[in-house]
């Protein structure tokens, strides 16, 4: 008798969210992406259908970055002063399907940006590049919830991505995610209590289960990874056993984790076995993109294109085996 | 938690009355505010005192299907009612139910192996209620080796222990709980567990305290399903922490919301 493959089917399903509108469906983005909808967990394709490959996006800023280390500024410090001309080397030359623009200069360590300079940036970059967008803030409750509303309004009908709504403030973002038409990311501190608390908050402020992306904070390889794997492990299995509340979509923010480690960040003349740092920081970003891959992550927030390129070669050859 | 609501019954003095008078407002009333309590499945029973139980049993399920699309539970001792519903059956449908008896198996097993029903089998038999969890097994492991003889899923089959009124048999009830985990063992596929829950307070002055007291315990036991009165929300708060505390759901501060939401 042959050997019968074991499979798991269950009830319930990841949420299906489609990031950027396009003229058709009133926006201007030349193309949506769409994420989730899986029955199975990652790859596991004869468990059940995964009807999308997760996608990564590029991480753009407002401002200039001051604490991205030198081998990103290798390769983004010529455009990185003009976020159009980043988003469009994103795009044109990096083949970036999604951008994920964050207004950290209107935090008040990094420029205090105003409402209107933000809208700037964001109608810039929409008005540079066809593809859908991320929006996230600066980290400051205070600002961001000044700053988002006015750039989810400046996005309108576009169907962007727009975070991060937090347990103890969410309610001035869902309610502009709700005006303008937007999808929502719920940001929980490596909690699944909380991103499923947060997530029947926001639903019940009106904005359904089907428009969140859970951001269930991340550490990057070494760094509290495995916290974060096993959660986003746990709410997909309760998932796909019929419980809505936690069936959404992941981001992970692995660029901004990976490329502060001190792996990525230390000198060769410190740690002379390490190897060359570009390399240590490439595959730091890379390997824990690719173990949050196998966690469930959908969208993947990602800085330097040589981890980008290593992650696409891995997402592509494992949906091969898609029948 | 499969929860299974038990207000159409004839037993109930205005349901009763309406199966009499053909009412299929009082029907569809009590059908829809189960369905909004949160039932997996409504059952369905033309009452003790009904005079026409077939033409009954038909009207019902005709009058509840066209308000929900539930499962229905067929609840009637007589194979003839159950079948007589399972004939105008459009929604998924569950056989309520079968003893250990052979004469019933041969009838009901088949019936509800041809119509892809859910399949109740009481740990009873014409011999009486059992006394003890022993008996309890034997007549289960019956049903479940009948089932499997004849090719009917044992997953889609639901094992009921038969719960006593704490009144009546109170030195039963540790072993009527024992049973709900041994019955699982019974096969692989395990079948399922079932309880009728307001039989365990029935006669006694607190009801509702008993009831979602043993609900709880029962459910410690890895009970799957119960019939039971939906509106009492006691009670459902009730199961659905026992769930929460037996880590059938994940925790958060809201998740009596959770789950009805769910």
């Amino acid at each position: 008798m042959a050997l019968e493959m074991v499979t798991e089917k269950g009830a319930g399903e990841v949420s299906t969210i489609t990031i950027g509108a396009t003229k058709s469906s009133g926006g201007t983005r030349g193309k949506s992406i769409t994420i989730g909808g899986q029955k199975a967990l990652p790859f596991l394709f004869k468990d059940g259908l995964i009807p999308h490959k997760p996608v990564i996006a590029y991480e753009i800023w407002d401002v200039a970055p001051t604490d991205w280390p030198d081998d990103l500024k290798d390769v983004f410090g010529n455009v990185w002063k003009n976020p159009a001309a980043w988003a469009k080397m994103c795009v044109n030359e990096l083949h970036a399907e999604l951008l994920c623009l964050k207004t950290q200069g209107a935090h008040s360590d990094y420029g205090n940006k105003s409402a209107a300079d933000e809208v700037a940036f964001i109608k810039e970059v929409l008005a540079s590049v066809p593809v859908p967008v991320v929006i996230v803030g600066s980290g400051d409750d205070a600002k961001d919830n000044e700053i988002l509303p006015a750039c989810s309004e400046a996005a309108h009908g576009e169907k962007c991505l727009i975070g991060n709504a937090l347990q103890d403030n969410y309610k001035t973002l869902v309610a502009a995610v709700m005006a303008d038409g937007h999808n929502i990311i719920a940001e929980s501190p490596i909690d699944i209590n909380i991103a499923k608390q947060l997530n029947i908050l926001i639903s019940d402020m009106g904005l359904p289960l089907e428009r969140i992306v859970i951001n269930p904070t991340i550490g990057a390889m070494g760094y509290g990874l495995e916290y974060a794997y096993s959660i986003m492990e746990r709410a997909r299995l309760a998932g796909f056993a019929g419980d809505k509340t936690v069936a959404s979509p992941f981001i992970c923010f692995v660029g901004q984790e990976s490329w502060k480690t001190k792996e990525a960040k230390a000198p060769v003349s410190e740690f002379p076995s390490w190897g060359a740092r570009m390399e240590r920081g490439i595959v730091w970003e890379a390997m824990t993109s690719v173990a949050l891959l196998q966690a469930g992550a959908d969208i993947l927030v990602m800085r330097h294109p040589a981890a980008v390129e290593k992650v696409s070669a891995y997402i592509d050859s494992l949906m091969e085996n898609r029948e | 938690m499969y929860i299974v609501g038990e207000l159409i019954n004839g037993m109930y003095t205005s349901i009763g009355r309406a199966i009499k008078e053909k009412n299929t407002a009082v029907i569809e009333a009590c059908a829809h505010e189960q369905v909004a309590a949160g039932v997996d499945a409504l059952d369905v029973n033309c009452g003790p005192s009904s005079r026409d139980p077939v033409g009954d049993m038909r009207w019902l399920v005709e009058t509840v299907q066209r308000v929900t699309d539930k499962t229905l539970s067929l609840d009637a001792s007589k194979p003839q009612v159950i079948e007589a519903g399972l004939l105008v059956a459009k929604n998924k449908v569950i056989v309520n139910s079968t003893t250990a008896d052979i004469e019933k198996l041969e009838k009901l097993v088949p019936l509800a192996k041809q119509y892809n029903a859910g399949l109740i089998g009481l740990a009873l038999s014409s011999h009486g209620v059992p006394q003890g969890k022993d008996q309890r097994l034997e007549l289960a492991a019956t049903i479940v080796s009948f089932c499997q003889d004849a090719g009917f899923p044992v997953e889609d089959l639901y094992l009921d222990p038969i719960v006593l009124p704490v009144n009546v048999a109170q030195a039963q009830m540790q072993g009527i709980l024992e049973s709900i985990r041994e019955f699982k063992i019974l096969a692989e596929p395990s079948p399922k567990t079932i309880i009728g829950l307001s039989n365990v307070s029935q006669g006694t002055a607190v009801r509702s305290l008993i009831n979602r007291t043993f609900l709880a315990m029962a459910i410690a036991y890895g009970l799957d399903a119960a019939i039971l009165d939906p509106k009492d929300s006691n009670l459902m708060d009730t199961l659905i922490t026992a769930e929460l505390l037996n880590n059938k759901q994940i925790y958060c501060d809201l998740y009596l919301d959770a789950y009805r939401k769910k």
